[in-house]
């Protein structure tokens, strides 16, 4: 088989920062713990780092979605990088950051990038209530947002829900199949000190919680926090330079997803099955041999509809496999979310989930740890969608 | 004073969001591959020729909802019904609306709807009830 770029680039290091509902310090402050990190797990120095990566880069509108950009990283880490990119909102979402540095890895450009998500939506919703809303400050609406925000949804939750209602109507998802998703991610979140929700939820807590979006509740949202990821990725022959395993790209999938609110074709997938295409095509390996699943989980719908189109199960089975849990435990044939995924341990955007394949596969999961973990799969995205399969020689 | 956000009228989308002023929801149409595009765009995306606003029923069916608890600006009434409907004129044809004038509990999948209109400054928001049983 042929080799594809990514699988001549690998992680090398990873950090977080601390992560809560709101913290005292600045997005900023959060990053540079993070990158700090994340060079350290490394084994570099931050000289050594020459380009640097985010997603969706600096967002100055006080939504706390994307408060820290390439420039400020840049200047309080003191590096001087020569490659340098953001990329957009109109790209294959959260995950595009790490597709960006992989063709500046291959193509030789650069030996290590710094690759950080940064979110500061937690303190934003308490410095103003409704911060968050679609539509932000403007008086009026455009682009994609005209089709629903005059419609009442400033959320994306009334807008998700249509999806689960319908595949409920299709195949005939039960509330308690659907709730499994939150449940996992509690009893998982309950394993992880860095978790933001640990208290323990069972299938009838989920079941009596408030309806936000019906048949979505509160514990299918997940949660606005601050915090920030960051990783370093490295080129092949740049592998020897740093201190733990490499953990190698050993596929990518992305796909242009149905277009957000503007042209929906179906409503029980959004789009993700190109995904799971082109992330299966470029590998010899299998869902068979996935040790662990990092599986996006803004709404625990888009869960569900993730799990189908990577092929981990057939179309309409997705509340089946997930339903009581045991499939997706630590003990089960796929554990999923295992950091407590976004529902419980925060919305860390797609970046949370890469942190914690990157922890499994080093062995630093402690009582969360899939033992012997050495292939892992992260996704992320409902508006842009991306893959990727990582894995520990 | 109305909780509701307004869309910002363009060439594209006034057509779709001012023919309530008519009484008649009108939505672009291709006339030579007899298509219609909905959300609007200046031109076919099949065969390239301009598209020009035309008259449809008004009449759909519901495609898919949510009922909605949590109120996300002040003033904003719950629950409200968002839904997706699928106008009669053509198969995906779809908009996104509020269904209103019936209970929330009563919207089902399938459900037939008729267009009607909230006017607000120079925007009349096509919104969606139950047909009219004669």
């Amino acid at each position: 088989m042929m080799t594809y770029p990514e699988q001549r680039v690998a992680i090398t290091g990873a950090g977080q920062s601390t992560v809560a509902r709101v913290l005292p310090q600045s997005a900023l402050q959060l990053t540079v713990s993070a990158c700090r990190r994340a060079v350290e797990s490394a084994g570099l120095e931050p000289g050594a780092i020459d380009g640097i990566c985010s997603y969706p880069g600096v967002m100055d509108n006080g939504n706390g979605f994307s408060p820290v950009g390439l420039q400020d990283v840049r200047m309080a880490m003191g590096l001087k990088p020569t490659w340098y990119a953001a990329t957009a909102m109109e790209s294959a979402g959260q995950m595009s950051a790490f597709f960006a540095a992989i063709h500046a890895l291959a193509s030789g450009v650069v030996r290590h990038v710094l690759v950080f998500r940064t979110t500061g939506e937690g303190s934003a919703r308490q410095r103003q209530k409704g911060a968050m809303v679609w539509g932000g400050s403007s008086s009026r609406v455009s682009g994609m947002w005209q089709w629903a925000v005059p419609y009442g949804a400033f959320s994306p939750a009334p807008w998700y829900a249509t999806f689960a209602t319908r595949y409920q109507h299709e195949y005939g998802l039960t509330p308690e199949q659907l709730g499994a998703v939150a449940v996992n991610a509690r009893r998982m979140a309950a394993l992880n000190p860095s978790a933001v929700y640990r208290t323990p939820l069972s299938l009838a807590d989920y079941l009596e919680s408030r309806l936000i979006a019906s048949p979505l509740r509160l514990y299918d949202c997940d949660v606005p926090v601050d915090g920030a990821t960051a990783f370093v990725l490295s080129q092949q022959e740049a592998w020897v330079d740093c201190a733990q395993s490499p953990l190698r790209f050993a596929s990518v999938g992305h796909a242009f997803d149905q277009g957000g609110l503007r042209q929906p074709t179906d409503l029980t997938s959004f789009g993700a099955e190109a995904v799971g295409r082109m992330l299966w095509a470029r590998t010899d390996l299998t869902p068979d041999d996935l040790d662990v699943a990092q599986i996006y989980d803004g709404f625990s719908i888009l869960t569900l509809h993730w799990l189908e189109a990577l092929q981990l199960c057939p179309k309409g089975e997705a509340g089946r496999f997930v339903e009581g849990g045991e499939r997706i435990g630590l003990d089960g044939s796929l554990p999923m979310n295992t950091s407590g995924g976004q529902l419980s341990a925060g919305r860390l955007h797609g970046f949370g989930h890469v942190y914690e394949a990157c922890l499994q596969l080093w062995g630093l999961a402690g009582q969360r740890q899939v033992p012997d973990a050495r292939v892992a799969l992260a996704c992320a995205g409902a508006y842009g969608l991306g893959a990727m399969i990582l894995m520990r020689d | 004073m109305s909780w509701r956000k307004l869309p910002a009228l363009d060439p594209d989308n006034t057509a779709f969001w001012t023919s309530g002023a008519t009484g008649r929801l009108q939505i672009m149409h291709c006339a030579a591959c007899r298509r219609f595009q909905h959300p609007p765009l200046p031109v076919c995306p099949s065969c390239g020729e301009s598209l020009v606003p035309e008259p449809v029923s008004g009449q759909a069916e519901v495609v898919s909802y949510s009922i909605n608890w949590q109120p996300w600006v002040a003033g904003q009434a719950v629950p409200f019904v968002f839904a997706v409907v699928e106008l009669k004129e053509q198969q995906g044809l779809w908009v996104m609306t509020n269904i209103v004038d019936c209970d929330p509990s009563a919207v089902r999948i399938g459900m037939r709807v008729d267009v009607c209109f909230e006017h607000h400054e120079d925007v009349w928001l096509p919104l969606f009830r139950p047909e009219a049983v004669a």
